[in-house]
């Protein structure tokens, strides 16, 4: 058998939509190239490096998760696991800590592979209480035994922060991909990770892209000068929109499920996005890191995605999906 | 020899350098891709060597030479062995310093050869956790005067003392920001070159993120 034939038939063992859903983002994708790239004969006197920068980007990241999210849970686990990593680290290294918790940090990245090692092992009970529960005590419970009280409330309290935005709330994006193929998804459980990231992103795009075009009020200028009303409705209003009309696609949600959904979900995102600006602000940072060209740190790219994923996995959970 | 060397940096030393360190690189087109040149960075860990080990591009890592102090890397033959052959270290007697012989002859063997040598002109880590900035030693002006047209790069890294402080053995992954800044020249004066480094670290320095690491 050829490479050729092996790749056709890893393509018809996937769900139809899914694949039709990608092609759609990588038409998206090169729409936005296309701009980016006639922007500049347009508007000469202006830089559009930052702007490529961040299509390239994009590029790079709609690979790897379509990869991952093409090969299967266990693939896609990993790569969540891989950016909460990322997330935390990004997090702990600007976070006020002390000496003494470089221990402490050890014991957060093994929180991180335990409660991954949950989801591999689907048992989703013991996901629900570890973190915000057992990690809750447990963490505090260490540091108090490595012996320094200076700070000690506030830095308990940064970890447990640090852990349930970047470990615990991503996590859930990772484990919808354990729903069982018995319940009646149309685009399987990878379908469900799909719109999730599509909504979440197509939501900050769309905040950003409108905020560009018409932002006049300054939202909230002490926590993130950039954002405008006009982006957030804009934004609120074209995902809102998408998710209504897009979301039966590759989702089992309608009617009164999909409509909360499609009115929630973006203002979680901004949620997300202004909580994790305040964060910043108050490290005195501009971005988490450079990691990603044009978008600054993975907790920068992911900071709505923190909120989007448990709000989306328990909507799903509440109203459509029999196993969770 | 090289190859070995090459393969393990790129193929272990690099993703092991980028788990733990993030290698968050700013400005790194000014990093030098061929010798004579010198690069003076701070210095807080052993994670410094391993990390611009890392962020250097392939064709160019051949070339690079971290000075390293001969009583500690040369004690015993594995580490020896380790640090000659993998690191490439060029061993700085520090214990014969002063004593009339050139410590700095392997150094100046190496810039001649064309290789970039990477030093540490603070000379040992610094015992702090803040990264504060130890004072510096002028083996890097005299270098610099005995090849004028090397060009001197600083660099400041940010964090590599929380990854791994002096005297801890377990390393703890964490950020690191690497500022490369614009490479300086010897004009003439040791004094003026040595001001002249300083106050382009500490100004890479406050480009840095911010180290909240309260001492407690």
């Amino acid at each position: 058998m050829t490479i050729l034939d092996q790749v056709s038939r890893f393509l018809a063992d996937q769900p139809p939509v899914l694949l039709q859903g990608l092609a759609g983002v990588v038409v998206l994708l090169g729409l936005a190239a296309a701009i980016a790239a006639v922007l500049p004969l347009l508007k000469p006197e202006k830089s559009y490096v930052e702007l490529r920068l961040r299509i390239s980007s994009w590029w790079v990241m709609v690979a790897l998760l379509a990869g991952a999210l093409l090969a299967g849970w266990p693939a896609t686990v990993a790569m969540f696991a891989l950016i909460s990593f990322l997330g935390l680290r990004e997090f702990l290294s600007l976070a006020p800590t002390r000496r003494e918790d470089r221990f402490a940090i050890l014991a957060a990245y093994g929180v991180l592979i335990a409660s991954y090692g949950f989801i591999v092992a689907d048992l989703y009970m013991f996901y629900l209480v570890f973190i915000p529960v057992w990690v809750f005590l447990g963490m505090p419970f260490l540091m108090a035994m490595l012996g320094q009280t200076r700070g000690y409330l506030a830095t308990a309290a940064t970890f447990h922060w640090g852990l349930v935005t970047c470990v615990y709330n991503l996590g859930f994006a990772a484990f919808l991909m354990r729903t069982p193929t018995v319940e009646a998804l149309p685009a399987g459980a990878a379908g469900l990770v799909f719109f999730l990231l599509l909504a979440t992103e197509f939501n900050d795009v769309a905040q950003y892209v409108w905020g560009k075009l018409l932002g006049r009020h300054k939202i909230l200028p002490t926590v993130s000068p950039n954002k405008t009303w006009e982006g957030f409705l804009g934004g609120w209003l074209s995902a809102g929109l998408l998710i209504w009309f897009v979301g039966p696609v590759f989702t089992p949600l309608s009617g009164l499920g999909l409509a909360i959904m499609a009115v929630v979900l973006p203002v979680a995102g901004f949620a997300g996005d202004v909580t994790m600006s305040a964060v910043k602000r108050d490290i005195g940072v501009k971005d988490t890191s450079h990691a990603i060209p044009g978008h600054g740190g993975v907790l920068d790219r992911a900071d709505s995605l923190t909120f989007t994923a448990p709000l989306y996995f328990h909507l799903m959970a509440l109203y459509a999906l029999d196993r969770f | 020899m090289s190859f070995l060397r090459s393969l393990l940096l790129i193929l272990i030393f690099r993703p092991l350098a980028l788990f733990m360190t993030g290698a968050d690189v700013a400005n790194r087109e000014r990093l030098p891709l061929k010798g004579p040149a010198i690069i003076a960075a701070n210095h807080s860990s052993h994670v410094d060597t391993l990390l611009m080990l890392a962020i250097f591009p392939s064709k160019a890592l051949r070339r690079l030479r971290p000075a390293a102090a001969a009583d500690y890397f040369l004690r015993d033959p594995v580490i020896g062995w380790f640090s000659r052959r993998v690191i490439g270290i060029v061993p700085v007697a520090r214990a014969k310093a002063g004593s009339g012989e050139d410590v700095l002859a392997p150094a100046r063997e190496a810039l001649a050869a064309g290789d970039i040598v990477l030093v540490f002109p603070e000379g040992t880590r610094g015992e702090g956790e803040t990264d504060e900035m130890g004072r510096l030693k002028s083996g890097v002006a005299r270098l610099a005067e005995a090849f004028p047209d090397a060009p001197v790069i600083p660099v400041w890294i940010q964090g590599a003392g929380r990854v791994l402080p002096k005297g801890e053995v377990v390393p703890v992954p964490l950020n690191c920001a690497v500022l490369v800044g614009e490479a300086l020249h010897w004009e003439g004066s040791r004094p003026a070159f040595m001001d002249t480094l300083r106050t382009a670290l500490l100004a890479l320095k406050a480009e840095a993120p911010p180290l909240r690491w309260r001492d407690g």
